[in-house]
Order: C-alpha cells, then sequence, then structure tokens
C-alpha cells in the first residue's frame, strides 16, 4: 500500500477544490481501470464538460493510456469535450416525437436563435441538442429545458418557454 | 432475515394500511406533467382536512395511460382521475368527505385498462417503489426465500424451461435453455447482467417497470444468480434515465440493509451482489457483447460470437445477461408455478408482453397483453385507433431493427414467430402507430440515419453501409433518384445485412426492406416524380466518411 502511495500521481497544479472530489470519486471505484465510465460521469457532473488536460489527469489517476481515455470519451453521446451554454435544450429525436412532430420544434429553435443542432448559441446562453429518446413516448413530442421534462410541445409554446428563460438578443426576431 | 420477518413485515405493512389510499403516479412521464406538485397538494389537503389517519397519499408507479397524465387513483373505490393539476387535487380528498371533485375523471372500465393482462406489471401503479416494505407485503422476495431454502439450482432451471418464458429484449431465445448453458459452464467466477439499456427510440417498458417496481428487478436476478451459481450481478441503466437509476440505488440500499442482497441470504450459503453501471449514450450498448465492453469501461464495441457471453462474458466468465422484463417475470413463475406461466400467450410464445403504444393512436402508453393478442385488440381496442378520424396505415415494431406492419396485417397475432413471419421483430416492445399523413420513406430514412449515427464504426459493412443507404434514401426522398438507385439501395441492404459484424448492422436494414415491400408503391412515386430530368448523378462517395 505504501508502495501505492508513493506512485500516486500529484494533485492537480490548479488547487481547484473539484479535482479533490474527482480523486475521492476515484479512490471510491479503488481506482480500478474498469471504472472509467463511472470517472468520467462523476468528472463531467463536476466540471460541466471534459476538457483535455481533465482528461489527462484521470488517466495519470487511473494508470490508462490518454487515448485510451479519449476514445472512451469521444465514443459515448453523454460525454462532452466542448462547454455548454448556461441552458440547455434537448429535443427528442425519438420514433414517437418524430412521428409527432420533433423536427419541427428542431427547425423553430435552431433558426430563432441561430445555432446548429448540437452547438451553443455564440452569446454562450444556449445549447440546442438532440437526443434518441428520452422514454418519454407517451407524451411525444418531448424536450427538456435544463433538465426539465417537458411533453405535448409545439413550437409556440417551446419559443415562448425559451424567451422567458433567455436573455432578450439571445433568440432572434421570428 | 427469515420467512417470518418478511411475514412479520407484510402483517405490519397490511395493519398500518389507512382504510382509503390516494395513488399518485410518480414514474417519469407523470413526474414531466407535474405529478411531484400534485402529490405535495394531495398531501397539503389531507393535512388540512385532519384525515392523516383514515387516508395515505402514495407515490406509486406507472398507472399506463401517460397520455393523460399526472394519474390518480383512489382505493378501494377505484376512482381514477387523469390530468389531474395541483389546482383540481385537493378536491379528489374534498370529494371523500362529500365535496365535489374538479378533478377530470378517467374512465377505469375503458377497454385500454380492462383488455389488459397484468404479470410485470402487477405492482405498477399499486405500490411504492421507493419502500422495500410494500414490495414485501405483496409477496416480493418470497420467491427468492423458496428458492434458496427448497429447491436446488437445477430445479429452478427446469421451472423456468418448464414456464417456457423467452427473452424479452427481442430475440426471444428460451430462457431456461440459456441459464442452463451458464450453469454447466466452468469458471472461477460467473455473473448476471441485466440489461437495461433500452436504446429503442420509442421504447420505455424496461424504464417503467425499474422506476414502479425495481425490487421485483433485483429479486428475479438473484434467483437467476442462485440458479447459475454467480455471486455478482450488474445492472446496465442508460443514462437517459436519472429516475429509474435512483430508484434503483434506493432498492439495492434498501435490500442491502435487509439482508436481501449481500452475503448469506436467507441464512443461506449463498451471497450475491448488485451494482449498477450507467450507460453514456450508445446504442450499440444494448448488444451483448458491446454492453460487456462498456460495462469493464471501454468503448461499447461488439466482438464476434463466438464465443456467446455464457462461455466467456465479462472478464472472460461465464456471464448471464437478460433483459430487465425477463427478470421482471422470474420471481412471478416461482411463486405461481410454471404450468400457470405457461397456460397463458401462445404454443411457442408464452406469458405476456408489455408494450409502449405511441404514435398516432388516442391512447398512448404502456400496454401489458398475453403474446398472441391480436395486433388490431392493441392498437384499435386498447389504444382506441388513430385519433382526428385519422386512419391507421402501419404499426412500427421492434424500432430501428424492426420493421413496419401495414394495416391489413393488423388481425396477426403478436408473437415472436408472427411477427419475424411479417418482416418484422417483436424487439423489445415499442409499438409505433403511423397513420395516413406519414410518409414511409422518411420512416425508412429516418431509422436509417438512427443507425447511421449509431454505428460503432468497428465494422466496413455497417459503418460505411449505413451512410450510403441514408444517402440513397435521402435522394429517393428529393425526388432525385431514379430506378438504378432502388435496385442500389436493395443490393446493398442485403450486403450490410448478410456481413454486418452485430445485430446493429445486420437489422439496420429492417426498417427500408419492410417498407419497399409493403410501401412500394410510395417510393416508385418519389422515383417518377423525379423524372430523367431531374436526376442528379451523385457519385456513391468513399467508404469512410469522417466529415460527421
Amino acid at each position: 500500500m505504501t508502495a501505492e502511495a508513493a506512485k500516486k500521481p500529484p494533485a492537480h497544479p490548479s488547487g481547484d477544490k473539484r479535482f479533490k472530489l474527482l480523486e475521492v470519486a476515484m479512490k471510491r471505484h479503488q481506482f480500478r481501470q474498469d471504472a472509467l465510465i463511472e470517472v468520467l460521469h462523476a468528472a463531467q457532473e463536476l466540471f460541466g464538460y471534459l476538457e483535455l488536460d481533465l482528461l489527462l489527469f484521470i488517466a495519470r489517476h487511473l494508470k490508462l493510456p490518454p487515448s485510451r481515455v479519449y476514445g472512451v470519451a469521444t465514443f459515448y453521446h453523454f460525454f462532452t469535450l466542448k462547454p455548454q451554454g448556461k441552458h440547455t435544450c434537448v429535443v427528442c429525436t425519438g420514433t414517437a416525437c418524430f412521428v409527432k412532430g420533433a423536427d419541427a420544434l428542431l427547425a423553430a429553435v435552431s433558426k430563432q436563435a441561430s445555432v446548429a443542432s448540437g452547438a451553443t448559441t455564440t452569446d454562450g446562453e444556449l445549447s440546442l441538442l438532440t437526443a434518441r429518446c428520452l422514454g418519454a413516448c407517451g407524451i411525444a413530442p418531448a424536450v427538456v429545458l435544463d433538465g426539465k421534462v417537458m411533453g405535448h410541445q409545439d413550437a409556440a409554446t417551446l419559443l415562448s418557454e425559451l424567451k422567458g428563460r433567455l436573455p432578450d438578443g439571445t433568440l432572434g426576431p421570428a | 432475515m427469515e420467512l417470518s420477518d418478511l411475514h412479520d413485515i407484510a402483517a405490519r405493512e397490511r395493519a398500518n394500511r389507512p382504510p382509503v389510499e390516494i395513488r399518485c403516479c410518480s414514474a417519469a412521464g407523470c413526474v414531466s406533467s407535474n405529478s411531484p406538485a400534485v402529490l405535495e397538494e394531495l398531501r397539503g389537503a389531507v393535512q388540512s382536512a385532519g384525515l392523516q389517519d383514515r387516508v395515505k397519499v402514495a407515490a406509486v408507479g406507472c398507472m399506463r395511460l401517460c397520455c393523460q397524465g399526472p394519474l390518480v387513483q383512489t382505493v378501494p373505490d377505484g376512482a381514477l382521475y387523469q390530468k389531474v393539476t395541483p389546482e383540481s387535487a385537493p378536491s379528489i380528498i374534498a370529494g371523500l368527505q362529500g365535496g365535489q371533485v374538479t378533478a377530470e375523471r378517467c374512465d377505469a372500465a375503458a377497454p385500454f385498462f380492462t383488455q389488459q393482462a397484468s404479470v410485470v406489471l402487477e405492482n405498477s401503479g399499486k405500490i411504492e417503489p421507493e419502500r422495500i416494505e410494500a414490495y414485501i407485503a405483496v409477496e416480493g422476495y418470497h420467491a427468492l426465500h423458496h428458492v434458496l431454502r427448497e429447491m436446488t439450482p437445477a430445479e429452478v432451471i427446469q421451472t423456468i424451461t418448464r414456464s417456457g418464458l423467452r427473452g424479452r429484449g427481442g430475440a426471444g431465445y428460451p430462457t431456461g435453455v440459456k441459464w442452463a448453458t451458464v450453469a454447466k459452464n466452468p469458471g472461477e467466477r460467473k455473473y448476471v447482467v441485466c440489461n437495461a439499456d433500452e436504446g429503442d427510440p420509442g421504447a420505455f417498458m424496461n424504464r417503467s417497470v425499474l422506476e414502479s417496481d425495481p425490487h421485483r428487478v433485483l429479486e428475479g436476478m438473484a434467483i437467476a444468480g442462485y440458479a447459475v451459481g454467480a455471486s455478482q450481478g450488474y445492472i446496465y441503466c442508460r443514462g437517459e434515465y436519472p429516475l429509474a437509476i435512483e430508484r434503483l440505488q434506493k432498492a439495492i440500499k434498501q435490500a442491502n440493509q435487509r439482508g436481501l442482497l449481500g452475503t448469506d441470504i436467507f441464512a443461506s450459503p449463498f451471497d450475491f451482489r448488485i451494482d449498477i453501471r450507467i450507460g453514456a449514450g450508445a446504442f450499440v450498448c444494448g448488444e451483448e457483447t458491446a454492453l460487456m465492453a462498456s460495462i469493464m469501461g471501454g468503448r461499447g464495441t461488439p466482438t464476434p460470437r463466438p464465443p456467446y457471453p455464457a462461455e466467456k462474458g465479462l472478464w472472460e466468465m461465464p456471464t448471464l445477461l437478460n433483459n430487465v422484463e425477463t427478470f421482471a417475470n422470474v420471481a412471478a413463475i416461482i411463486r405461481r408455478g410454471p404450468e400457470w406461466f405457461a397456460g397463458i400467450g401462445t404454443e411457442r410464445s408464452k406469458g405476456t408482453k408489455v408494450f409502449c403504444l405511441t404514435g398516432k393512436v388516442v391512447n398512448t402508453g404502456l400496454v401489458e397483453v398475453p403474446l398472441g393478442t391480436p395486433l388490431r385488440r392493441i392498437v384499435e381496442d386498447i389504444g382506441g385507433g388513430a385519433p382526428d378520424g385519422g386512419t391507421i396505415k402501419a404499426v412500427q415494431t421492434g424500432g430501428p431493427s424492426g420493421g413496419c406492419i401495414p394495416a391489413e396485417f393488423l388481425d396477426t397475432p403478436v408473437d415472436y414467430e408472427s411477427l419475424a413471419k411479417l418482416g418484422s421483430i417483436m424487439g423489445s416492445g415499442g409499438m409505433i402507430v403511423m397513420d395516413q399523413t406519414t410518409n414511409m420513406v422518411d420512416v425508412a430514412r429516418y431509422f436509417m440515419e438512427f443507425c447511421m449515427d449509431e454505428s460503432c464504426g468497428k465494422c466496413v459493412p455497417c459503418r460505411a453501409g449505413t451512410v450510403q443507404l441514408h444517402r440513397l434514401l435521402s435522394r429517393i426522398l428529393a425526388a432525385e433518384a431514379g430506378p438504378e438507385d432502388m435496385q442500389r439501395l436493395e443490393a446493398l441492404c442485403q450486403m450490410v445485412r448478410d456481413t454486418s459484424l452485430c445485430g446493429l448492422g445486420q437489422t439496420a436494414p429492417n426498417p427500408t426492406l419492410s417498407t419497399i415491400h409493403y410501401f412500394r408503391a410510395e417510393y416508385e412515386a418519389l422515383l417518377q416524380k423525379a423524372g430523367p430530368g431531374q436526376r442528379r448523378r451523385l457519385p456513391l462517395v468513399a467508404a469512410t466518411d469522417n466529415s460527421r
């Protein structure tokens, strides 16, 4: 154990407390390499997104090649390597929502906020994302706004909801 | 923990039950329709009416009719209310004292409810999923006790085999046979894995079961562990289901505290631990070898079979992999006997199946019916047909791996073989109704786009083939394609199907093939529309398209 401890990589130089919390999370998994996905989940929860520096930090602690950590982080849709906007709007594009017009919702938000699906507005306010089925098909079409699932949406209600959350200017003229 | 302790808990639970129970749905569908606020209001109203001793407000699981949520039911009179709002909720309490109820009534005697069966969903909407005592009160964990004390592992497997239970993940492999294979394969450790990576768009049965009755799945897994000789289980749950994960974590904790999971369960030498692994949004991880790669912390890419997981699975050890719904059937089969289970369904497809009825249909939500029920009964009687006077054109089953069944085959019984004969599959249970406004070529393109995005990229036929198929379908849809494109499309479908590494690629052409088969006229109309003048000659791009 002492030899293990001696080999332990140093704390993150930034002194950011979140790295400490991440170390605790890794310790809970005994720094096991097969807990990589769990650790990435924890990291994204703490930091919001996975910076390269953060991935390197994880690689060192789990004694994994950085390529492996990067490979896993980029494989899964859930992990994002770019910072997200202050608000997120996730439009479900599952089959039930597709049949009930999710395309129109996506197009409406995309047009009004001048943002492509998967991207963030230039002012960093809104990220427009899509999901492959949230399992809320009974209330299709569904949208997740800042973590809250909302069913039976149409373009008008969604845009007015967004307008209430975003500062003037993020949504352009209709 | 002994059987008598289970009886004590159940007796206490029953004794403490007030005469009236108000059940409010707390599964994800109704939660998104504001049921937490309704629950709060109901509790407040009971308090202020001073009815705490007589009325209990319970946060229960899914009551099936998701489109009309939040649903509230009063017991014992069984009155059901739909679209309950925080404003109308207190009137339900007032109604108990003879007041006027302003909440909208829902007809509990409608075919949507009366034509359904209840095996997997027997406790759903009736018990509180977050309390293990509620599950024990409906004979929960009794089957596990019975198995550990009265049966040998071989007898358990035999019981499951006799019941005729088949895998509910879609392929329909006989569960008993799978268990027997894992049991007989040697290994220093064995694992039981529950596949809760419900990735098919339009399917949420597993989410509902996990949110409404999580202990049922844990009990099924523990019984499976005993039968095959495993002491570690994993539930691989998709990250898009935060509520299901939270309830599972709570359920595992409660079961551990009560000694129903962990070491020396029911004072027997059997140990069983369950851990959750959270998926990170990759459809391919529903494929068993990809799922196991993901559990071990890697990229979720599949590997060729054999070796099957039953021989070499997690960490090269024999591994039993079953779907949530398969495990959810196990305790009921042990409790009520294999003959009872085999008495439901058809000759080769036993038991019930839970479907998610969605799309262009009046009643959307969760439907459980005996296997062999005609599609028409599900869609028209239970589902209420197409809304706004529309006509049903097709029913899509099996998600991106399945096909579209046209309306003329609505009398087909829903079982594994009949659906396969129609070029679709049972799949995990998504059932999406399409009406006359749905463009079938667009549907085919939609699913192809899905498979293209979700292809893991390991094998060429799937990685490149889905991209080309998507381009071809887009061209046809844009009326820019000619007859030779149609031939290309069909040839490429065959190729991708025959040469892909895993189920994702092998089944990716299914929606396209089935829409071509049944709705060729729609394709041809688009080809006609193109005419020779409009056709753009697009060379097929190089096989690796990294631009996405």
